[in-house]
């Protein structure tokens, strides 16, 4: 047992924090400390920076032109990015689509889709859930009927992120309705510009407009958009399923949640002491910290266990769940923490240039406590982690 | 013992419940929500000829209610709808403080408060004072006969609707003194007032109150010099049982709205609401649902009794537990659909889960509870 990074993995770490020392402005950082949207254009900027220094495709395999980092370098990668508040890398292009075009897309698509996914010309979105199409993802309706050498697609999509940036969308459709409901799925690239598509944005309960609706009205795809085999679908989403799941725990952005919880909580005072010397906030905060300090190190053990070729299995529900129920109980400290102030509503506070209406860390934080209920309802709710939990262990 | 509501009381709910049930519709309330005003004034005259506000004074205050019961009947109602209307800070704050300290020329006003055609907001918390009630720095001094405040308010809910403020400040004392706080009735417009509005994330707007040297007669005094604090504590008291009902109300709604849902809602072929995974959850709310019905009763019950204070710390601690278990899980077992702004459950959730940021979250009213207990 050693617990410490090797000097290879510390110089890596030394590394990764130069580079943000370098390229993260102080403006970039200070806005996504604030939570507040950095827009398409932010987005973009970061990723084009991440490109320029070979980093954006660190997941992808040398052969691919990627940097093929093991899963500590990129557990470290995502720690020290999150330490820094910098941007989110957009993960559909290229931790979603990009490892599946590679394991079973045609030299076609790779050539095509993967450098335009690098250089941003193409920004994924992902067509996967539907209305009634959620928790179980596999009863999905949206058709795809073969015409010719095309694909008419009709139906709708939920739940999409960020499509209103999107220029592409990979989806999951019906090709045989006949077919076991995980068997007559398959898995098609859209161009969003095509004729019948509309993107509707659903408001959340926060005021953020980041997910959208997706509907399809006899929208025509050619088939060389077919990924791998017809009908084959689901078992490219499952193995999407687990790249989406390589930071699945968040440790990151856990850590860089409590940090700035414990400086709100020296900053604001109750009864005339700093609130982190009160022993109900003090002890709040301690519990979960405790519980992040265990996780932290479960997630390494796993992530060892994959950097040395082991596929992580079920232990990938087991960091959703503690990992989601950690970062949404700090979640609830920072807006406990500021009081009062948690009151104006957001998207009110950080709009514009406006003065935020009390101290600046507290203008996003009861809506994030908000938003962020959503970690423990997508990407499988953690009723169906525990699910495949008990599935897997109780050899069910 | 006897838990049955009085025959009024029954009325009462029955006819709030019935008219906001007709009334404030989801669609109704996602209009008024995206409203400037940030409440409707006809649903504001409704309740008032409803006599819903008039349920929240005494009859020599020119209501009909006043008590503690009148109180956690009307807010049960007014939760469940998920009304953003502002009736705690006119009547409960504004209103009751004047019922209470106000001389003769002041209460007055109490019939167009009850009438629905004055508003009030109480300007007392402070950027600094988070919960505690004592922490007053806004100054005030005397300038011949006339009196000046000079401080700021902070998150003062009603503030732009307002056609008076009850605004405290520092008399004598040091910032966390009981003694040496002071009322004030202030016109709206008074000059030296200042008001920067917003809308807060569960509904309804607030202001941040800036006072700059703003000159009041002496008549503008509420209550006696020095000695706001009790009453203030007073209306607080009021405002607990109030929020602590409100809670109920909307935690009934969110769990009703789960329950249909988990009833209609189909995955893997059958409603969700046939796994026991989910069942148990669903149990263990309701279990905790009637835990808060009974600490609500308790709170109203003991508004005027001696243990007051301790028995509504209780009730705010539990309800504020119990609301952050309800508000999560119901979110929870409806999935993404409730996280849409427009969705009825996001809203009653949010009123829940906001609540605890007025006068005072879980632990705040755990240790007003650990202190009441010791002394």
């Amino acid at each position: 047992m050693d617990l410490s990074y090797t000097d290879e993995e510390k110089a890596f770490r030394d590394e990764v924090r130069g580079f943000l020392a370098e390229k993260l402005p102080k403006e970039i950082s200070d806005k996504i400390r604030a939570g507040r949207n950095i827009g398409k254009d932010g987005y973009e900027w970061w990723h084009a920076t991440l490109n320029a220094r070979g980093w954006l495709n660190f997941n992808w395999p040398k052969e691919f032109g990627g940097a093929e980092w093991n899963a500590i370098q990129r557990h470290i990668f995502e720690e020290e990015c999150a330490a820094a508040y910098a941007p989110r890398i957009v993960p559909f292009g290229l931790s979603m689509l990009g490892p599946v075009l590679q394991k079973f897309g045609s030299k076609a698509q790779q050539d095509y889709f993967l450098p335009r996914i690098l250089n941003g010309e193409h920004w994924w979105c992902q067509g996967y859930s539907e209305p009634g199409a959620g928790s179980d993802l596999a009863s999905l309706k949206t058709r795809a009927v073969r015409d010719g050498d095309h694909y008419v697609v009709n139906g709708q999509k939920t739940w999409t992120t960020l499509a209103q940036y999107a220029n592409w969308i990979f989806c999951l459709v019906r090709t045989d309705p006949e077919a076991k409901a995980q068997e007559g799925i398959s898995f098609l690239l859209i161009d969003m510009n095509t004729p019948g598509i509309e993107v509707r944005p659903i408001v959340l309960l926060d005021g953020t407009p980041e997910v959208n609706e997706v509907f399809f009205d006899d929208v025509r795809v050619p088939v060389e958009n077919l990924v791998g085999e017809e009908n084959k679908g689901w078992t490219y989403a499952k193995y999407l399923l687990t790249h989406e799941r390589t930071n699945i725990a968040g440790v990151g952005f856990s850590q860089a949640g409590l940090d700035m919880v414990k400086r709100i909580a020296r900053i604001e005072t109750a009864n005339g002491r700093p609130l982190i010397e009160n022993p109900h906030f003090a002890a709040r905060l301690a519990r979960v910290e405790i519980d992040l300090m265990a996780m932290a190190t479960t997630n390494m053990r796993i992530i060892s266990k994959a950097a040395a070729g082991q596929a992580p299995g079920v232990e990938s529900s087991m960091l959703k769940v503690k990992g989601t129920i950690i970062r949404q109980e700090i979640n609830d400290l920072a807006r406990r923490a500021v009081g009062p102030y948690a009151m104006p509503f957001a998207s009110e506070a950080v709009a514009g240039d406006n003065d935020p209406i009390g101290p600046d860390y507290a203008a996003p934080v009861a809506a994030q406590y908000f938003n962020n209920r959503k970690l423990s309802i997508f990407g499988g709710s953690n009723e169906i982690q525990r699910g495949i939990i008990a599935k897997v262990k109780m050899g069910g | 013992m006897d838990f049955n509501l009085t025959e009024e009381r029954q009325m009462l709910q029955d006819t709030l419940r019935r008219y906001l049930a007709d009334r404030y519709t989801t669609p109704v309330r996602n209009d008024i929500l995206a409203s400037a005003a940030g409440f409707s004034a006809d649903i504001w005259r409704e309740l008032a000829d409803l006599g819903v506000l008039g349920a929240l004074f005494d009859e020599a205050d020119g209501g009909f209610g006043g008590a503690g019961f009148d109180i956690a009947t009307v807010f049960e109602e007014l939760g469940r709808a998920g009304v953003v209307e502002p009736v705690l800070d006119s009547c409960i704050l504004g209103g009751r403080l004047i019922a209470q300290v106000g001389s003769p020329d002041q209460r007055t006003l109490l019939d167009q408060v009850i009438s629905g055609a004055l508003h009030l907001a109480l300007a007392h918390g402070e950027p600094a004072s988070r919960y505690d009630l004592s922490r007053v720095e806004t100054t005030v001094r005397t300038d011949g006969t006339d009196l000046i405040l000079n401080g700021r308010k902070a998150v003062v809910v009603n503030a732009e609707a307002a056609g008076h403020l009850i605004i405290s400040a520092r008399e004598t004392g040091g910032p966390f003194d009981l003694d040496g706080i002071s009322l004030f009735l202030v016109p709206a417009g008074t000059p030296g007032l200042g008001l920067r509005g917003y809308p807060m994330l569960a509904g309804g707007r607030a202001a941040e109150v800036t006072l700059d040297e703003v000159r009041l007669p002496e008549a503008a005094r509420l209550g006696a010099a020095g000695q706001g604090f009790e009453p203030l504590m007073n209306v607080v008291a009021a405002a607990n049982v109030a929020l602590v009902a409100e809670v109920l109300g909307a935690m009934e709604s969110a769990v009703e709205l789960t329950r249909q849902y988990l009833m209609t809602r189909k995955q893997f072929g059958r409603p969700i609401g046939t796994f026991q995974a989910l069942q148990h959850r669903f149990a263990d709310m309701l279990i905790e649902l009637e835990q808060a019905r009974s600490a609500v009763i308790n709170a109203a019950g003991h508004l005027e009794a001696p243990d007051r204070d301790r028995q509504i710390a209780a009730a705010r601690n539990l309800v504020s537990r119990v609301g952050r278990l309800v508000a999560e899980e119901t979110i929870q077992m409806h999935g993404g659909i409730a996280l849409t702004q427009e969705y009825e459950l996001a809203h009653i959730a949010k009123r829940i889960v906001m609540s605890d940021h007025r006068f005072g979250d879980a632990d705040h009213h755990l240790e007003r509870f650990i202190a009441l207990g010791a002394a």
